[in-house]
């Protein structure tokens, strides 16, 4: 298992050094000129220069990749041209929303998607089957920023002056506000570093936080904020995930060792649940880690709806303005995110059945 | 037996069948009996329908407001305003507009009729290109192996790596908005999913006798990839095309309503619906009937393609 573990984990480094090399070529290939895009179109040739040597802009273009490579091997993605912060810390500001909704879509397509998807397999051709399917095609053809529209428009307009009515834009209400839970516990963390980092990553986690600090007026609200895009941004991924655990419990229900299960007397639910959904695992990691994928890519557009400023709407913004090092930071923080999605799918793949650590 | 033989005409003096049947015939026959792949058939038609003859059946030009149509009927007509049809108790003095007008005073169904034409086209388009170049990559990759099968398959892996969504926007903006780019960029980043299926099923054959034979005969690489080992990519690239075509629709309309695809005054239902996002509490119609139109089309697409694996699934054969 460790030497399965370590060959997949250097099989990952190419693919690693890839997306920095593609991240740097894309940024620096968008056209038009950084110098111009920030300072205006009527600054001066002189100007221009000055800038440009300052941001290391000068350069050979080769020059300017080793040290770009360098730089984030150090764990340092430079300075946003735009707002003039570290990259860093804008990371910190905005990752936590998308981690925030990619995580909630994600749980609520699993705690959907997985039970209507057993179900409707054991119950094969009943109505209910019949439904969730039919239900299941619409829902991976809903366009995430249309759902979204019309989500906001049912339960932001229609359902107004009704206690199901929920808020169709922002994390939280205006007026509801949110102390950091180092500071609720009297802890004084340094400036900056690691520590810091993660401590203020945590605290903008608004559900997390709310938690820590049993702040239940917080919670009540960054819910209720949630609700509508995790839903719009959810939708996809759960009709996915319902239809390949359904086909996956299929295949593993017309086995012969779950004939056996049956002959030998088990409780239903036993047969259900230890020998055939355990098996039926395998293809469903598969679908969850491309759906994460999905997840981040659909957030832009989520994030544009629902008005959230997380990585997404950063990203999009940074790409038309041409923030280079924004643009470059984020690409390589959700490239690298993905591929240790990836690489925990293999692993489970591992881990859930026996036959592929030999091979 | 002959008693059999000659009442059926198809049948020999043992009762065998005569009439081969190919692997369409089967495939077409199995399609037939799913229902779901019957609907998104059915769909598709009235769509492949309205694209074609959209600026018959359109009632006004897509493009022009209603103030520069001569002998419109209304002085003033009021933008976004909310359909208007005569059946439903709209007065019959004013003009119809079965989905509104839109902010620009255009008439909203005809838009939505042209923007059919442009759904289908885009979908095909970006699909085509990507299986050319993906079909390519994957059997030179898969045939070759080696250091060249390698590095084709790293370079489709960093591809994976980003989020379809957010390399389509990255590329956009390296090449300019625009539909043409918007179409390519989608493109690009479908092709590692070709160039996988075409690899697998390239790798799957290659050691295969009758490749050997084909080359033990004196037939070319050329040959023998295209002739030989190819044919049998295609069933897979089938269906992955069926509903990769759902996705390309789902991706472009998404860049169309960042403002990255397709750009005004152009009828295209991403553009369409972003253009008037704002508006959805005011004027929900012009928000609904696009998307609506967009997620139909991307069922049917998606319907089909299922229907089509079911189809073309050998483990399955003996469902028929």
């Amino acid at each position: 298992m460790t030497q399965y573990l370590l060959r997949r984990v250097f099989a990952s480094i190419p693919v690693l050094i890839g997306i920095l090399i593609v991240t740097f070529v894309i940024a620096r290939v968008i056209p038009g000129d950084p110098c111009r895009a920030i300072l205006g179109e009527k600054a001066t040739q002189e100007t221009c220069e000055r800038f440009n040597r300052e941001k290391g802009l000068d350069k050979p273009i080769h020059e300017q990749l080793i040290i770009y490579m360098g730089e984030v091997l150090r764990g340092d993605f430079g300075d946003s041209i735009r707002f003039s912060l570290p990259v860093t810390r804008l990371l910190i500001e905005r990752l936590p929303t998308t981690v925030e909704l990619s995580f909630s879509a994600l749980l609520i397509s699993l705690m959907v998607g997985i039970p209507l998807g057993v179900i409707s397999a054991v119950k094969h051709n009943s109505w209910i089957d019949v439904i969730t399917m039919v239900w299941a095609n619409i829902g991976v053809s809903m366009p995430v920023f249309f759902l979204g529209l019309l989500l906001a428009y049912v339960f932001s307009i229609m359902l107004k002056d009704t206690p199901f009515w929920l808020p169709p834009s922002g994390r939280l209400s205006p007026g509801v506000s949110a102390t950091p839970f180092y500071e609720a516990w009297n802890l004084t963390i340094p400036e900056s570093g690691l520590l810091a980092a993660t401590c203020q990553f945590i605290s903008r986690l608004n559900i997390l936080n709310a938690l820590l600090t049993f702040n239940w007026t917080l919670l009540k609200d960054a819910i209720q904020h949630l609700i509508l895009p995790s839903l719009a941004l959810g939708t996809i991924p759960m009709a996915l995930i319902a239809r390949m655990t359904r086909s996956a419990m299929l295949d593993v229900l017309g086995q012969d060792y779950i004939r056996t299960a049956r002959a030998k007397g088990l409780r239903q639910r036993a047969v259900i649940m230890k020998h055939a959904f355990r098996n039926a695992l395998l293809p469903l990691v598969t679908i969850i880690g491309l759906s994460l994928g999905s997840l981040l890519g659909g957030a832009v557009l989520t994030e544009t709806i629902f008005g959230l400023s997380g990585v997404g709407r950063i990203l999009y913004d940074s790409i038309t303005a041409r923030d280079y090092g924004i643009v470059q930071a984020f690409t390589v923080v959700i490239a690298i995110f993905f591929v240790i999605i990836n690489l925990l799918v293999d692993l489970s793949y591992a881990y859930l059945d026996p036959r592929i650590r030999l091979e | 037996m002959t008693a059999i033989a000659e009442k059926i005409p198809s049948l020999d003096s043992e009762g065998l069948s005569l009439k081969s049947v190919s692997l369409w015939q089967i495939t077409w026959r199995r399609l037939f009996r799913r229902r779901s792949a019957i609907v998104g058939m059915i769909i598709l038609a009235i769509l492949i329908l309205i694209a074609l003859t959209a600026q018959w059946i359109a009632p006004y030009d897509p493009i022009v407001p209603m103030m520069n149509i001569p002998d419109y009927p209304v002085q003033n007509p009021r933008a976004r305003q909310a359909p208007c049809i005569h059946v439903l108790g709209c007065p019959r003095d004013l003009p119809q507009h079965l989905a509104g007008l839109d902010g620009n005073v255009r008439d909203q169904f005809s838009r939505l009729l042209y923007g059919a034409r442009l759904s289908l086209v885009i979908g095909i388009s970006t699909v085509t290109f990507a299986i050319f170049v993906g079909t390519i990559l994957g059997a030179v990759a898969g045939y070759l192996g080696g250091w060249i099968d390698n590095s084709i398959m790293r370079v489709m892996d960093v591809l994976l790596a980003f989020p379809s969504l957010l390399l389509a926007i990255a590329i956009v903006t390296v090449l300019g908005p625009g539909l043409i780019n918007a179409l390519l960029a989608i493109g690009i980043v479908s092709i590692p999913a070709y160039a996988r299926v075409v690899r697998a099923s390239v790798l799957s054959v290659r050691e295969l006798d009758y490749v050997s034979a084909t080359r033990a005969l004196g037939g070319s690489n050329f040959q023998i990839l295209f002739r030989r080992i190819l044919p049998n990519a295609l069933t897979p690239l089938i269906v992955q095309g069926t509903l990769g075509i759902a996705s390309a629709i789902l991706d472009s309309a998404a860049l169309s309503f960042l403002g990255l695809g397709a750009q005004p005054p152009t009828p295209e239902w991403g553009s369409m619906l972003g253009a008037e996002r704002n508006q959805v509490f005011t004027a929900p119609h012009l928000v609904f009937y696009p998307g609506f139109a967009i997620a139909l089309t991307v069922l049917a697409f998606n319907l089909l393609g299922d229907g089509l694996r079911d189809a073309l699934d050998p483990r399955l054969a003996h469902v028929s």
